[in-house]
């Protein structure tokens, strides 16, 4: 009967079937199991993008060409960008961490401090998303899109910037591009300006064949111009960097990943208000720091995987 | 109902202190460098040399990020130290059918190339 009584006070702390399964709180283990097959939509979203990819593999944008801007300096720099914000997501990792190693260890100043952190973290992530979108859809060097919605750059056939993008700003104004300009500018001042400067032609995006990205010569170049169009920034129909569906995979997924920093940032602050207000004290333990925790460590790791498959492979 | 929050998880030991958290951290921040200086030269060698259809360089990218991944989950998502039967059961899944619908997808999207270019 003794042990039967204790039984009975600790049904509150097992779950029906009387035991913990997998030595797990409920909690927990739903957090894992909505973890697993979050996993999985975001291996559909990546998955679909290399099917993409690989249809389109000869003209398929290379992300240097695209993302190539750093806060502040001027020039080209490739991955620079991408990689402070991998940097700041696993800093943020790492204070959730210590967040939920104080929260075993009962030390409410230490989860209040590396939580706050954590927010902090989240919120310059963030940050560094939106000026990584507002570059993306206002564009950089500009394109031409023809009239069967091809997307080709401009460049000069001869001489030492053979086979780079030239922007429309230095086709039509003929001097380099000042860091962070916007100018809009019309079809006709672009087509006049090509027809101008002889040593200008057309290449496709990408890599190409053995590395050689597919270039037109000057003559058919011209011809594709007829009913060309001017093309600069970013939209889910077109964009300047080259197959629509670029454009469409970048705002998916990183917008899906970036909805995901946003929730996670909002739990945090709903933790970090009820570790402010003692609620894990009266309870007895911080274990909802370490569910949100495992939340937060998810987005840390699918941008691992969004960094190596947007933006290095 | 029963409250779902009256008690916590069983307690599994893991390493003691903040000492590994933070070389988990040099571990992730040094690959991530890696990655990066990799990215950004590109060496002839790496790229030139073909390995399971893609380039080397490719190749050590993904093994690399499989790696980054593996000491998220393990250690800083604690799942190495929970017990083993849950461990499996939330990466058994993972493991079995990202590859798969990789593996699925891109071998449909290399046809769809073939059939474009015939």
């Amino acid at each position: 009967m003794a042990n039967g009584a204790a039984l009975e006070q600790n049904t509150t702390a097992l779950w029906g079937g009387g035991r913990q399964p997998f030595g797990v709180s409920y909690g927990k283990m739903m957090m894992w199991f909505f973890l697993l097959s979050d996993a999985l939509t975001f291996s559909g979203f990546l998955t679909a993008m290399g099917m993409y990819r690989f249809k389109y593999e000869t003209t398929w944008p290379i992300a240097e060409d695209v993302f190539t801007h750093f806060p502040f300096l001027h020039g080209e720099h490739p991955l620079l960008f991408v990689a402070l914000m991998t940097f700041i997501l696993i800093l943020s990792s790492v204070t959730m961490v210590l967040a939920v190693n104080a929260g075993h260890k009962m030390n409410t100043k230490g989860v209040i401090l590396w939580l706050g952190l954590t927010i902090v973290g989240g919120f310059t992530f963030l940050g560094s998303q939106a000026w990584e979108w507002y570059h993306f859809i206002n564009g950089d060097k500009g394109a031409i899109i023809t009239e069967s919605n091809t997307v080709m750059y401009v460049t000069p056939l001869e001489g030492e910037k053979a086979g780079e993008i030239i922007s429309m700003y230095e086709l039509i104004t003929g001097q380099e591009k000042p860091h962070g300009d916007h100018s809009e500018f019309r079809t006709a001042d672009m087509i006049a300006a090509f027809g101008l400067n002889e040593n200008m032609t057309l290449r496709m995006p990408g890599k190409g064949v053995d590395g050689q990205a597919i270039t037109l010569d000057r003559a058919a170049a011209l011809q594709e111009l007829k009913n060309a169009k001017i093309l600069q920034g970013a939209n889910m129909r077109a964009n300047e960097y080259g197959n629509v569906l670029f454009a469409d995979f970048f705002f998916f997924v990183t917008g899906f990943h970036g909805t995901h920093v946003f929730s996670g940032v909002v739990l945090n602050i709903i933790v970090f208000i009820n570790v402010l207000m003692g609620t894990y004290v009266r309870r007895g333990h911080y274990e909802m720091v370490e569910k949100v925790g495992l939340y937060w460590h998810f987005v840390d790791l699918v941008w691992v995987f969004v960094f190596t498959f947007f933006y290095l492979v | 109902m029963s409250d779902n929050n009256a008690y916590p998880s069983e307690h599994h030991e893991g390493p003691e202190g903040t000492k590994w958290i933070w070389k988990v951290f040099w571990i992730l921040l040094i690959v991530t460098t890696v990655e990066v200086v990799l990215g950004i030269i590109k060496p002839a060698a790496l790229t030139d040399t073909h390995l399971l259809g893609t380039s080397l360089l490719n190749v050590i990218f993904i093994v690399l990020t499989i790696g980054k991944a593996y000491y998220i989950v393990a250690e800083f998502m604690h799942l190495g130290h929970e017990r083993k039967n849950f461990m499996w059961t939330i990466t058994l899944p993972i493991i079995v059918l990202i590859p798969y619908l990789t593996f699925i997808l891109l071998t449909e999207g290399g046809y769809m190339n073939t059939l474009m270019n015939m």
